[in-house]
């Protein structure tokens, strides 16, 4: 019901902006990436030819990612090959940073992201984000979860107590913090916290979760904890996932994208770029370039 | 020793092998640190002390119910309290909203990497070490004469403690600000919130309490302040309370100043009661500051 209700409005924007013109429409038929078993309509996000510089320095080139709903998609590769470059780019958090030039498209639902008519808060609500050190604001539990509803709109109390049980039981935490939902979310261990962030996220009903190596502050038991949140509500919540750990995005993800680092021609800091981008299932059992064999079988990174 | 221990070296020793010279040198070092924290309240506790035998018979209510007056019995300071109060509420004030809005604009939506941020930056930096004088002068010159012509009154008093507190309240805003980590700011974004929608949801109320305190200490700072009011007018003889930015006043500091000169005694009195007023009410402000770090953190 959630999920109708969330594709109503979004046909309307589309339509609306179709109107005006200013869809970009996408061949999707040319995204040689993309895997035989899905058709088009499961894409949700897809980029196109997407680039990063921080100031002078291309940090990421030539990225060409789909992202297809009910799936966790998962961003691999050695450290500072652009992994949190490119996630960033997908709900406009490189925003944020003032030397960060984004080239080429990202594409949400066919609406270029960048483009005129894609406003930035707008596209951070409908493209969720969990970082890689849990960060609860200095509030109560209950207030984590309704600060997103409350800048989005004026819910009312009971609109809000509803939102935020719905969005704790969720992330699976509803149980374990129930009775204590006026204590400081700063009482909670690191992996509540962490699901505490997941469910702030998904308080808002995104259409897309991002997370940044979402497990590196957290133990095992944690961990695990959330993986099996992040199956249980990949259907609704389509994942991407940057993560360090391969076994990780060998246990959850749907489908893997490897990045490396090359040195350009006349560079002096090495770029990252997307080497391959398949099935899980394809890239950890046989991948089709040898760095991605190299870097899976540990030979590299 | 038998071959029995001698397979099994020993190879924890948990004694303490510090040099003997070493330990003397902390003990000695750690004495150091007493002996000066010793010296200091030391001094303290005499100059407190002895202002308060000095001035203990006029600590009493007429003390700052009373106006100025020829007899030293009946002196009392309560113009100097109130017009205190008044220059130091008004300018405090205004100075907290300038701080807060240039801090804000300068953290939190100037280009950090341009030219002109760096020198303004550079520029309150330096105002805030300028001597306390030169504000007075300045406030002379344009604003109680000149310009604006405002005469020796609480407003032109008012404005320049205002020129005088902005750029160590602007300065410690911005530290507060910058002291919120990036990670709440991102958090709120991240959820679609506005620019203003996370500083003044998420950002300020973390930055409260260091911006309270870095406030509370410019607001001491000029409630103590004699050197720039000595130009402008304070230290006239003033029996009325201030009504507004235009009347005459005086301050605490100066009302000490001209006591504490005097041969007699008992007007010697007065004075050092007077500065026992002003000590209780920068304890007063300073407890203030703390209430209000205490609080905001305990509040989620
Ligand atoms: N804010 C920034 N300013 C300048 N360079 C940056 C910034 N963030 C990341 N980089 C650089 O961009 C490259 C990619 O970084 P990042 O996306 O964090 O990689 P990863 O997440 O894969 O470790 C690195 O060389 C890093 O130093
Ligand atoms: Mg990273």
């Amino acid at each position: 019901m959630v999920e109708d209700m969330s594709n109503a409005t979004i046909s309307e924007t589309t339509a609306r902006l179709r109107q005006s013109g200013s869809v970009v429409s996408v061949s999707l038929s040319s995204d040689s990436h993309s895997a035989a078993d899905n058709s088009q309509n499961d894409l949700i996000m897809q980029s196109v030819d997407l680039q990063v510089h921080y100031g002078d320095f291309l940090a990421v080139r030539d990225v060409n990612l789909a992202i297809h709903k009910g799936e966790i998609t998962a961003l691999i590769g050695p450290s500072g090959c652009g992994k949190s470059t490119i996630i960033r780019c997908f709900n406009r958090m490189n925003d944020l940073i003032p030397t960060a030039k984004v080239g080429g498209k990202v594409f949400y639902k066919g609406i270029d992201l960048y483009g005129p008519e894609a406003n930035a808060g707008e596209v951070r609500r409908r493209i969720g984000m969990v970082f890689q050190k849990p960060n609860p604001f200095p509030k109560s539990i209950y207030d984590n979860v309704a600060f997103g509803p409350r800048v989005n709109g004026k819910p009312t109390k009971a609109e809000t107590d509803e939102l935020v049980e719905r969005s704790l039981k969720r992330a699976a935490l509803w149980e374990e913090v129930k009775d204590r939902l006026k204590q400081s979310a700063f009482s909670l261990s690191g992996g509540q916290q962490q699901r505490l962030c997941i469910a702030r996220a998904l308080a808002v009903n995104p259409d897309v979760l991002l997370m940044d190596e979402p497990c590196s502050a957290l133990d095992p038991i944690a961990t695990a904890r959330i993986e099996d949140l992040m199956a249980e509500i990949k259907s609704d919540y389509p994942i991407v996932i940057v993560t360090h750990n391969m076994q990780q995005a060998a246990r959850v993800s749907d489908r893997t994208a490897f990045f490396n680092t090359e040195i350009g021609a006349n560079a002096t800091r090495p770029t990252g770029v997307l080497v391959e981008y398949d099935t899980t299932r394809n890239i950890f059992a046989n991948p089709t370039d040898t760095r991605t064999e190299q870097y899976i079988s540990g030979r590299m990174g | 020793m038998s071959s029995v221990v001698s397979a099994q070296p020993v190879v924890a020793d948990l004694h303490d092998t510090t040099s003997r010279a070493r330990k003397g040198l902390d003990k000695l070092f750690l004495g150091g640190l007493w002996m000066f924290t010793l010296v200091a309240i030391i001094t303290l506790v005499t100059l407190v002390g002895t202002t308060l035998l000095k001035g203990y018979s006029r600590l009493n209510w007429s003390l700052v119910a009373n106006f100025p007056s020829p007899f030293p019995g009946d002196a009392g300071i309560q113009a100097a309290i109130f017009g205190s109060v008044w220059v130091v509420v008004t300018s405090g004030l205004i100075s907290l909203f300038i701080a807060m809005s240039t801090a804000i604009y300068l953290e939190e939506f100037a280009d950090q990497r341009s030219r002109l941020n760096k020198l303004i930056t550079i520029n309150i930096q330096t105002l805030a070490g300028v001597p306390s004088i030169v504000f007075g002068i300045l406030g002379l010159a344009f604003i109680a004469r000149g310009w604006l012509g405002w005469g020796f009154t609480v407003g032109t008093a008012s404005a320049v403690l205002t020129m005088m507190v902005l750029p160590v309240m602007i300065v410690s805003a911005r530290e507060a600000l910058k002291a919120v980590p990036s990670s709440l700011r991102e958090g709120a974004f991240a959820l679609g919130a506005t620019r203003w929608q996370t500083i003044v949801k998420q950002v300020l109320p973390s930055a409260i309490p260091g911006i309270a305190t870095g406030s509370i200490l410019g607001v001491s700072r000029a409630l103590g302040e004699s050197a720039p009011l000595i130009l402008l007018g304070a230290l006239a003889y003033v029996s009325s309370n201030p009504t507004g930015f235009a009347s005459d006043y005086t301050v605490l500091p100066l009302v000490i100043l001209k006591y504490t000169q005097e041969a007699q005694e008992e007007f010697q009195a007065v004075g050092a009661a007077a500065i026992i007023v002003l000590l209780m009410l920068l304890v007063a402000l300073n407890m203030i500051a703390i209430i209000i770090r205490d609080k905001s953190r305990k509040s989620w």
